[in-house]
C-alpha cells in the first residue's frame, strides 16, 4: 500500500512512514528470520547491522525535514521577529516563486532530466503577458497567455530533446535559457512593461489574513501534482521512465511522450511563476527570474529528491524551496553579510548531493545484507 | 498434442552474418526447454526473434498451432509470450506491484485518456501478492522498492512478473548467471513451479547442472544452427558439452 511511487503524496506522511516500517521490519527479521539454533549466532550480528542500516536510511530520507525544522527552531531562537505572522507571510511570499518552479523542476528531475530555462521562461511569459494586457486583453486572457507561453517553451525543450535525439536535455534547455531571455528583452525593449490586470496583481500581492494568495496557489499546485504523481497512470510512467528508461520502453511505457509532457508541465509552471512575479511587480519584466533556474534545481536537490532520477516527490520540492527561503530570510534578519547567502546555499547543495550518494551506498550494503539474511 | 510454441525454419541475417540458419524448435505446455550453446551460437538472437526484439528474415512462429506474426515486444506479449532478459528490466525505484504492472497499469475509468486514469493501486498490490504467494516467493517487504532487494529476490520478481502475464510461454535468459548457490536454488524452484502450472518455459543457460536439474529437453545450438537435442541427465551431460563445443561427430 505504501510504495515509493505513491509516496508522491505529502512529504510528512511519506517520510514519517519510515520509522515504523523500519522497526517492524527489524523485529520481523529477528523473530522470523532463519531457524533457531546454531545459525542464530552469526545471523544475529547481521540482523543488528540490518536494523542499523534501515535506521540510517530512514534518517537520510527524513534528513531535509529535520534540517528545515532545525533551521526554523534555530532562527526563531536567534531572532524574535522570525516567527511573527508578518515575517512568516513574507517568507512564504518570497518562497512562492521558487516553490512553483521547483515543483516543475521536480517532474523533470524525476525523469533524469534538468531544465535550465525556467527563469528565462518566467521572464518571457511575464513580458508576453504585459504585452497582451497592453493590447487590452482582460485578466483571464492575460493569465492564459502567460501559461501558454510557458508551456510553449517547455514543449520546445521537450520536443527538441526527444525528437532531436539529444543525449541529454542540458544543452537544449541551455539554448532556450538564452533564447527566451533574448526574446523577453527584445519584446520589451529591455525595460519593464508597467501594468498587470487586477487578478494577476492580486495573486502576487494580496493575502488572506497573513497568508499570501500565492501560498494558496502553491498549495493547490502541490496537491494537484502530488495526485498526478501518486495516483495517475501518467505519474507512474514518470517514475518508470526515470527509474529505468530502457525497461520502461520495453514494457510499453510511452517514454518519449512522457518526457515531452514533463517539460511542458515544467514550462507551464514557469508560466504560473510568471503570474506571481508579474503580479508582485505590477509589470512584465524581462529581467525577472534571473538565476531562478538554479534556485529551483537547488530546491529539488536540497529537498531530498534524487538527481539520478526516479525518486522524490512534491514534498521534497516544497521543503527545499522553504529551506532556501528560510536561509535567506534568517540571514537577513540576523544581519549576516548578504554575500554569504549564496555560499551557504551552495554548501547545503553539496551536503544534499552527498546525502544522496550516501543513500545509494547504504542501499547497496542493505541489498548485500538481504542476500545474506534471506 | 500441439506445442505451445513452434518455430520452423527460423533464419536471421545481420548483414553478411547468418545468425540463425533454419532453426526448428518446439516447446509444450508444462515443459522446460533449455537452449544451450557457446557465445555467438545464436541463442540470444533466437529468443529475441521470438520475443519480438528482432524480426525473422524467414521462418514461421506458431502459438498453439496458430501462425502468428511477432513484429514487436508488445506483439509478443499480446500473444502470451513474456521474456526475462539478463538485465531483468526492473524499476529499482518502484515496489514489486508497480514493477509487475509497469506499462500495463490497471486503471480507470475507461472514458479518460490512459495517462489520466486513476491507478487501482489496491487491486494491483493484491494481485501481485497473490501471484507471489502462489509461486511461493517470499519477500521481506512487499512495499519496499525493488532496488532494496537482493539479486536473487530481484531475479525472482522478474520471473514472477513474466509468469503473471504470460499465458503461453516464459523465456528466461541466463536466470541464474549472477546468483549464488542459495539464490539460484530459489530461481530453479520457481522454474519448476512455472512448469507445474502449465507454462511452456524456455531457459537459456550456461550452467549445465542447473539445466540437467530443471530442463526436460535441451536443444544445442552452434553457429546459428541447431546441432542436436538431448534429454538432459548426468549421463548425457558429456554428449551435450561435446555438442556445444563441436568436438564430437
Amino acid at each position: 500500500m505504501s510504495n515509493v511511487a505513491s509516496a508522491g503524496g505529502e512529504a510528512v506522511r511519506g517520510t514519517a512512514r519510515v520509522a515504523p516500517t523500519a522497526a517492524g521490519e527489524a523485529t520481523g527479521t529477528a523473530a522470523g528470520g532463519g531457524p533457531p539454533g546454531p545459525v542464530e549466532a552469526p545471523q544475529d550480528g547481521l540482523a543488528g547491522h540490518y536494523r542499523l542500516l534501515r535506521v540510517a536510511l530512514g534518517v537520510i530520507r527524513l534528513g531535509p525535514v529535520l534540517i528545515l525544522a532545525g533551521l526554523i527552531v534555530g532562527t526563531s531562537l536567534a531572532s524574535p521577529v522570525f516567527l511573527t505572522t508578518g515575517n512568516v507571510g513574507n517568507v512564504l511570499s518570497q518562497t512562492a516563486v521558487i516553490a512553483v518552479l521547483a515543483v516543475g523542476q521536480l517532474l523533470v528531475v524525476l525523469t533524469r532530466g534538468i531544465d535550465l530555462s525556467v527563469g528565462s521562461t518566467l521572464a518571457l511569459a511575464s513580458v508576453v503577458g504585459a504585452i497582451a494586457f497592453e493590447h487590452g486583453q482582460p485578466g483571464p486572457a492575460v493569465v492564459v497567455v502567460m501559461l501558454a507561453t510557458g508551456a510553449a517553451v517547455g514543449f520546445v525543450n521537450g520536443a527538441v530533446y526527444v525528437w532531436g535525439r539529444l543525449p541529454h536535455p542540458f544543452i537544449i534547455t541551455l539554448a532556450t535559457l538564452s533564447i527566451a531571455r533574448g526574446l523577453a528583452l527584445r519584446l520589451s525593449g529591455g525595460q519593464p512593461k508597467r501594468g498587470m490586470p487586477g487578478a494577476v496583481r492580486s495573486i502576487g500581492n494580496d493575502s488572506i489574513g497573513w497568508l499570501p494568495h500565492s501560498t494558496f496557489l502553491v498549495a493547490a499546485i502541490a496537491v494537484l501534482v502530488a495526485v498526478v504523481l501518486s495516483r495517475l497512470v501518467w505519474g507512474r510512467w514518470i517514475y518508470a521512465t526515470g527509474g529505468n528508461p530502457e525497461a520502461a520502453r520495453r514494457t510499453g511505457v510511452p517514454v518519449r511522450p512522457v518526457l515531452v509532457s514533463v517539460y511542458v508541465m515544467c514550462g507551464l509552471l514557469a508560466g504560473v511563476a510568471a503570474i506571481v512575479t508579474s503580479g508582485r511587480l505590477n509589470a512584465g519584466s524581462p529581467t525577472a527570474g534571473e538565476l531562478a533556474e538554479l534556485d529551483s534545481i537547488a530546491a529539488v536537490i536540497i529537498g531530498g529528491a534524487s538527481f539520478l532520477g526516479g525518486r522524490g516527490h512534491v514534498g521534497n520540492a516544497l521543503v527545499g524551496a522553504v529551506m532556501i527561503g528560510v536561509i535567506r530570510n534568517g540571514m537577513n534578519l540576523l544581519n549576516v553579510d548578504a554575500f554569504l547567502q549564496p555560499i551557504v546555499i551552495g554548501a547545503v547543495i553539496v551536503l544534499a548531493v552527498e546525502a544522496d550518494v550516501l543513500r545509494t551506498w547504504l542501499e547497496n550494503r542493505f541489498r548485500v545484507l538481504q542476500a545474506a539474511l534471506a | 498434442m500441439t506445442a505451445a510454441l513452434t518455430v520452423r525454419g527460423a533464419t536471421k541475417r545481420f548483414g553478411p552474418v547468418l545468425a540463425l540458419d533454419a532453426v526448428d524448435l518446439e516447446v509444450h505446455h508444462g515443459e522446460v526447454l533449455a537452449v544451450l550453446g557457446d557465445n555467438g551460437a545464436g541463442k540470444s538472437t533466437l529468443i529475441k526473434c521470438i520475443s519480438g526484439v528482432h524480426r525473422l528474415d524467414a521462418g514461421e512462429i506458431e502459438i498453439d498451432g496458430e501462425p502468428v506474426h511477432i513484429a514487436s515486444p508488445a506483439a509478443a506479449r499480446a500473444h502470451g509470450i513474456e521474456t526475462v532478459y539478463q538485465d531483468l528490466a526492473l524499476f529499482d525505484n518502484l515496489e514489486p506491484a508497480a514493477n509487475f504492472y509497469a506499462g500495463r497499469e490497471d486503471a480507470g475509468p475507461r472514458w479518460l485518456p490512459r495517462p489520466l486514469r486513476v491507478l487501482r493501486r489496491r487491486t494491483m498490490a493484491d494481485a501481485t501478492v497473490e501471484v507471489l504467494d502462489r509461486l511461493q516467493v517470499s519477500l521481506p517487504d512487499h512495499a519496499a522498492s525493488v532496488g532494496l532487494m537482493s539479486g536473487g529476490q530481484r531475479q525472482v520478481i522478474a520471473v514472477a512478473r513474466a509468469a503473471a502475464f504470460a499465458s503461453k510461454v516464459v523465456i528466461l535468459d541466463e536466470p541464474t548467471a549472477a546468483l549464488g548457490v542459495r539464490e539460484s536454488r530459489r530461481v530453479l524452484d520457481l522454474i519448476l513451479r512455472l512448469r507445474a502450472e502449465g507454462h511452456a518455459v524456455i531457459v537459456i543457460s550456461h550452467a549445465m547442472d542447473h539445466v540437467t536439474e530443471v530442463a526436460d529437453r535441451a536443444v544445442v545450438m552452434r553457429r546459428g544452427r541447431k546441432v542436436g537435442e538431448e534429454i538432459p541427465s548426468p549421463d548425457s551431460q558429456e554428449r551435450i558439452v561435446a555438442l556445444i563445443v563441436g568436438s564430437s561427430r
